[in-house]
């Protein structure tokens, strides 16, 4: 089965890349709250649940949401559509946002909306909620970004469960630093766009997962 | 594609450090769960499943001394402990070879060495140890796995997706074996976060129950042996017929309130082992006793048809152990379907669930082919498996 890379959004150092396009860049130093804050609002995306995320989620929800303006899976049956994402730090970032509430007995103050997001794959749950996707879902946890784990839990998804679309990627925030890039894969074969300024799919391997993350 | 055969397995909860010891539990009613003063963990007495302390030195010391290593037992932690026993119990009951590139290690946890946040452990333990990945090559490097383990962390169906991870490499070709575990251990961590949302019950929970009061938690850790080949000289082989995962997309603490994802995925789990619903005779439901949770659950069941179909909860017993919760209620359907035996759903009394499920009240024996094992969590995830005894 030929798979392909038909999108990709990437955002890290302050730079937001959809399909080798530099879409957003900050020269100032900003912090990621204030950063991916800045984003959200170029990008005029309406959904204040966004404002609720934890870090993770926020960066994977905006990274799958700039991909799937411009490429539709709406043709997808929504069970059909799977997401694969992976990262290293788990969810320690929020983690330590839930600890500082409970580590002084005197200033003791455990809080749900905090909590809940102490879990890697809430960002699969924003993903899904907000574009309606039902299918395969999973997260990975690897000290680097592995292409090769992600490509064989990808492809098996096509090959023997039925998915006919998914996104797949990396999402990746601990204190300062933040990484993600999100693919959307599908089947070769789909109608090539006539545009000369549209995005020429890649072959979905190793490779060109690694060439993406590296290269931008 | 080719079979997965399970070929050998271990629970290690407050019943027992190994599968026959907490059947053995369950099939006598002991109630693992317990009222625990214990102000490192909460500031009031709690309900909670433990891992008996002094035993697990124990067994974790003569795991050093069967493996020969020399290191202190006060380098590894106590999640990494539970985890070190469970797999050496699955590999004592098996031969596979470990360091050609055809065995993979798969673990499954939600919070991993999370207690190391404490400031307790800052000097005893190097900060790395908190990543997952980590905590993964502390384990894989103890029994020499060489190739890099896969971690998988996905809230409350961790365990099962592991299970389905393992099997997809191994029908896939990727791989021959896999040693599958997962653990969390009962943490200040994750008790005050559940004890936020106001989810854990004051006693022993009871899951279905029409007085169920919320969900307890419960420390605990399994592995199993997924194989491409049969276990040699066993009649009733047990393999993983199906399975599938979903998304609800609707809510990230609260789950579906019609069911109908959970039952996509139970759906295509029996598609996938080519089923019917009559062809299933026992479900290992995940019934955390929190309201939603079970309400979602039975119209689920219903859903796809399931209703007559003998449901029990083992969380009455060792209460949710997060990670090792799919893992370890894996374990015990199978034990189920190898014995022929449907155990009794502790706290369990009078229906409590919108749509009235067979949930099992006293110990039966009956001939058993396919068991379903379920669960749902966090973030929206549901997953299901079948295995079947041929």
């Amino acid at each position: 089965m030929d798979l392909i890379i038909s999108a990709y959004c990437q955002i890290h150092g302050n730079k937001v890349i959809v399909n080798d396009r530099l879409i957003y860049y900050q020269e100032n130093f900003l912090t990621f709250a204030d950063f991916i804050k800045s984003v959200y609002k170029q990008e005029q995306i309406n959904y204040p649940k966004f404002y609720k995320m934890d870090s993770i989620s926020k960066l994977g929800f905006l990274a799958a949401d700039l991909i799937l303006k411009q490429n539709t899976i709406s043709g997808y049956r929504n069970d059909s559509v799977g997401v694969v994402l992976a990262n290293s730090s788990s969810s320690l970032d929020t983690d330590i946002a839930h600890y500082d509430t409970i580590k002084d007995r005197l200033k003791y103050f455990p809080s749900p909306s905090v909590f809940v997001y102490t879990l890697p794959n809430i960002v699969v749950g924003e993903i899904c909620i907000k574009n309606k996707i039902k299918g395969e879902n999973v997260f990975l946890i690897s000290e680097t970004f592995d292409s090769t784990l992600l490509y064989n839990y990808t492809r098996q998804l096509f090959e023997n469960c039925g998915m006919e679309a998914c996104l797949c990627g990396w999402v990746e925030v601990l204190g300062s630093k933040y990484r993600t890039l999100i693919t959307l894969i599908e089947k070769s074969g789909l109608p090539m766009s006539d545009e000369i300024s549209k995005f020429r799919p890649l072959p979905f391997n190793q490779i060109n997962l690694d060439l993406i993350f590296e290269h931008n | 594609m080719r079979p997965v055969y399970i070929t050998a397995d271990n629970i290690i909860t407050s019943l027992g450090f190994n599968t026959s010891e907490n059947v053995r539990s369950i099939q006598n009613n002991v109630i693992g769960l317990k009222q625990i003063e214990d102000p490192s963990l909460y500031p009031s007495p709690i309900t909670l499943s433990r891992v008996n302390t002094p035993e697990l030195e124990l067994r974790f010391s003569e795991v050093l001394q069967k493996h020969q290593k020399n290191t202190a037992p006060v380098s590894y932690t106590r999640l990494e402990k539970i985890l070190l026993v469970s797999i050496s119990d699955v590999l004592s009951a098996s031969n596979i070879n470990l360091w050609n590139k055809r065995t993979l290690f798969v673990l499954s946890t939600t919070k991993g060495n999370i207690d190391l946040l404490e400031e307790r452990y800052k000097a005893q333990f190097n900060h790395r140890r908190i990543f997952l990945w980590e905590l993964a090559r502390v384990i894989g490097a103890f029994f020499g796995f060489t190739l890099p383990p896969v971690v998988i962390s996905n809230a409350c169906i961790s365990g099962i997706l592991a299970l389905i991870t393992a099997s997809r490499f191994i029908q896939s070709g990727l791989v021959d074996h896999a040693v599958v575990a997962g653990g969390d251990i009962a943490s200040e961590f994750v008790i005050t976060g559940f004890q936020s949302f106001q989810a854990i019950s004051p006693a022993p929970c009871k899951p279905f129950d029409l007085h169920r009061t919320g969900l307890s938690l419960g420390e605990g850790a399994g592995a199993m042996i997924l194989s491409a080949f049969p276990k040699p000289s066993v009649i009733d082989q047990i393999t993983i017929a199906g399975a599938a995962t979903t998304n609800d997309a609707n809510h990230i603490s609260g789950p579906s309130r019609t069911g109908e994802e959970l039952g996509i995925a139970i759906k295509k789990a029996m598609a996938a082992a080519n089923l019917t619903p009559a062809d299933i005779q026992y479900i290992s439901a995940h019934g955390t006793a929190t309201s939603y949770n079970d309400e979602m659950e039975s119209k689920a069941i219903a859903w796809c048809d399931l209703t007559k179909v003998p449901v029990n909860s083992f969380k009455g017993y060792w209460g949710h152990t997060l990670g090792a919760a799919g893992l370890i209620e894996s374990v015990a359907a199978i034990e189920s379907l190898k014995t022929n035996q449907l155990f009794v759903s502790a706290g369990y009394h009078e229906c409590g669930v919108p749509v009235p499920i067979n949930v099992i009240t006293k110990c039966e024996t009956k001939p058993l082919k396919h068991a379903l094992k379920m669960a749902s969590g966090f973030g929206g995830c549901n997953a299901a498996i079948i295995y079947q005894k041929s």
